[in-house]
């Protein structure tokens, strides 16, 4: 990555290119940090309100706070939440299914696909830490990848999913997923399950970096197809750039940072997106930054 | 693609059969994976109200809003690997059994169908079926133990005790029997039975329970058979209470030791 030839817009003088260094006191590193810290904070909140409510019996106006899993759920036994994904499967094992779940699914698909699609991913997944931390292990230690995956084999995995929904009777992925086995244990006893988030931390750690999230994991397929609407979205200032490429070496989805692409749209496109924010902080020009799709054209015009 | 000899056409269709190879490969596993732990069925008891089994692997997504919503310690979801399969609601009696509440809050809680709505009445739910190990059930043996008959929480129903007579003329037995038309397969007696290892336990019906078949004509057909019981006030009482026989336990003493 090295300076551009052709910058449409400002490309009067070519600006040298900086690379982003982490600031040296502790302020400086948690304002780096601050998309961080708080999906961290959110990935724990999510799991401790469930767990609270199945075992501390936490609940508000007489009710259950927030009961179920990730797989469905329902705020203080009101507003009913669902997998879109796990109830996309059970309709392909050809099962009519309550009212209840339907809303509920319709309720976190409409959520994602205006905040991202795979804001689930990288905001709310327990599986995603597990991943992040082989990730910045496998950085730490210089591990290559063992062999090589198709980023997209996710949707093939995605559309096997269903098609043995269909085929089994079962919903194929839940019956399997980590994901699900991850989250159910945490909240209601752990068990075996562990075991699959041992498996994935090991692949990602050793075999191919970004494994399971960036490769593999259906779900994260399913949102990604979601999150193709999304409407908070990665803004890219095509006119501050220097193409130094800070962001595209911290994104654990680096295809979707395809800056000739962002550069026309003013925008990260994809959904593959998970609007985790690593890339907003460690960009030396603030080219990029967190807003809502609508308003960004009139934005990167306004700078 | 792109090392490909020979025609485009040619070196499409082989990548098309081999990702096809792939992923039904991928997909016998995946499936024998599936299979193999629906297979464990049987073992699994299921809160009230719950469909069909098959519906029931299905329509259940794991959410564990059943546990959540009972207000004991009844209903667990299985973790990996357990004989259970993975992630469904079910309960052992032996640990804790259900305790049938009348507003039946796990089935209210079931956000998907999988705990049928339409069961309104506990006694109608359908958990399992008790059966007595005969062998090692105290009150087959000739004790008066008769703690499954009172605990149970269809009183008198499911499991009623009949008077058998002894073996080899001694003397005789009062035995529970259950019967499948109310047994909710709660598993309160399961629990309660005081032997080492439960002589009574409830197990899935389709393991234990036969079908006659339609075309046996029964002479004096009664679905319960021997096994009714109920006994008026007054007969129980002449029949336990005769001044002139030993009482309880005593009973017992006098038979068969020397």
């Amino acid at each position: 990555m090295t300076d551009s030839h052709h910058e449409p817009g400002a490309a009067a003088q070519p600006r040298p290119v900086r690379l982003y260094r982490l600031p040296d006191s502790l302020g400086g590193k948690l304002w780096v940090w601050r998309y961080l810290v708080l999906r961290r904070l959110t990935q724990f909140l999510v799991i401790l309100l469930f767990f609270a409510t199945a075992h501390w019996a936490w609940g508000l106006l007489g009710e259950p706070l927030l009961s179920g899993n990730l797989s469905a759920s329902s705020v203080i036994g009101l507003i009913p939440l669902a997998d879109p994904f796990a109830v996309l499967q059970i309709l392909f094992t050809r099962h009519l299914l309550a009212t209840e779940v339907l809303i509920g699914a319709v309720i976190v698909l409409v959520f994602y696909a205006l905040v991202g699609g795979r804001v689930f991913c990288s905001w709310v997944c327990p599986v995603n830490p597990v991943t992040d931390l082989a990730g910045w292990l496998r950085n730490k230690l210089g591990l290559g990848n063992a062999l090589h995956l198709n980023r997209s084999l996710r949707y093939y995995v995605l559309v096997l999913a269903l098609v043995l929904a269909l085929v089994t009777g079962l919903a194929a992925f839940e019956w399997v997923s980590p994901i699900a086995m991850l989250h159910r244990e945490l909240i209601f006893g752990i068990g075996m399950g562990l075991i699959g988030v041992g498996g994935i931390f090991l692949f990602d750690l050793m075999v191919v970096k970004h494994g399971w999230c960036g490769h593999l994991c259906p779900l994260g397929a399913f949102y990604s197809l979601v999150g193709r609407v999304a409407q908070v979205r990665v803004r890219f200032d095509e006119r501050t750039c220097t193409k130094c490429g800070e962001c595209i070496r911290v994104c654990p989805e680096p295809q979707v940072l395809n800056l000739n692409q962002a550069a026309r749209h003013g925008l990260v496109t994809s959904g593959e997106c998970t609007n985790c924010g690593r890339c907003v902080p460690v960009c030396p020009e603030d080219s990029l930054s967190f807003d809502l799709r609508p308003l960004i054209r009139r934005h990167n015009d306004i700078q | 693609m792109t090392q490909a000899t020979g025609s485009g056409r040619r070196a499409f269709l082989i990548r098309l059969v081999q990702g096809a190879s792939l992923a039904a490969s991928a997909g016998l596993v995946w499936t024998y994976v599936l299979r193999n732990q629906a297979r464990a069925t049987p073992f699994a008891l299921r809160p009230p109200g719950a469909v069909a089994e098959a519906d029931f692997h299905a329509l259940c997504i794991k959410c564990g809003q059943c546990v959540n919503a009972c207000p004991y310690e009844t209903l667990r979801l299985a973790t990996a690997w357990e004989r259970m399969p993975i992630g469904s609601p079910y309960f052992k009696p032996r640990e804790y059994p259900c305790l049938m509440c009348p507003d039946i809050p796990c089935k209210e809680a079931c956000p998907t169908g999988a705990l049928n709505a339409d069961l309104q009445d506990i006694e109608d739910a359908r958990m399992g079926l008790a059966v007595i190990d005969t062998e090692n059930c105290l009150s087959w043996q000739g004790l008066r133990c008769e703690v499954c008959f009172l605990s149970c929480p269809v009183k008198g129903k499911a499991i009623s005790l009949e008077r058998r007579s002894g073996v080899d003329g001694g003397l005789a037995r009062i035995v529970p029997w259950v019967h499948s038309a109310h047994c909710t397969g709660c598993g309160v007696c399961e629990n309660r039975c005081p032997t080492d290892e439960a002589s009574i336990r409830v197990v899935d019906a389709s393991l234990v329970q036969g079908r006659m078949g339609a075309h046996y004509r029964l002479r004096d057909h009664d679905p319960a058979g021997l096994m009714v019981f109920d006994p008026p006030p007054e007969s129980a009482g002449s029949e336990r209470g005769d001044k002139d026989s030993v009482p309880g336990l005593d009973a017992l003493n006098l038979g068969d030791w020397p």
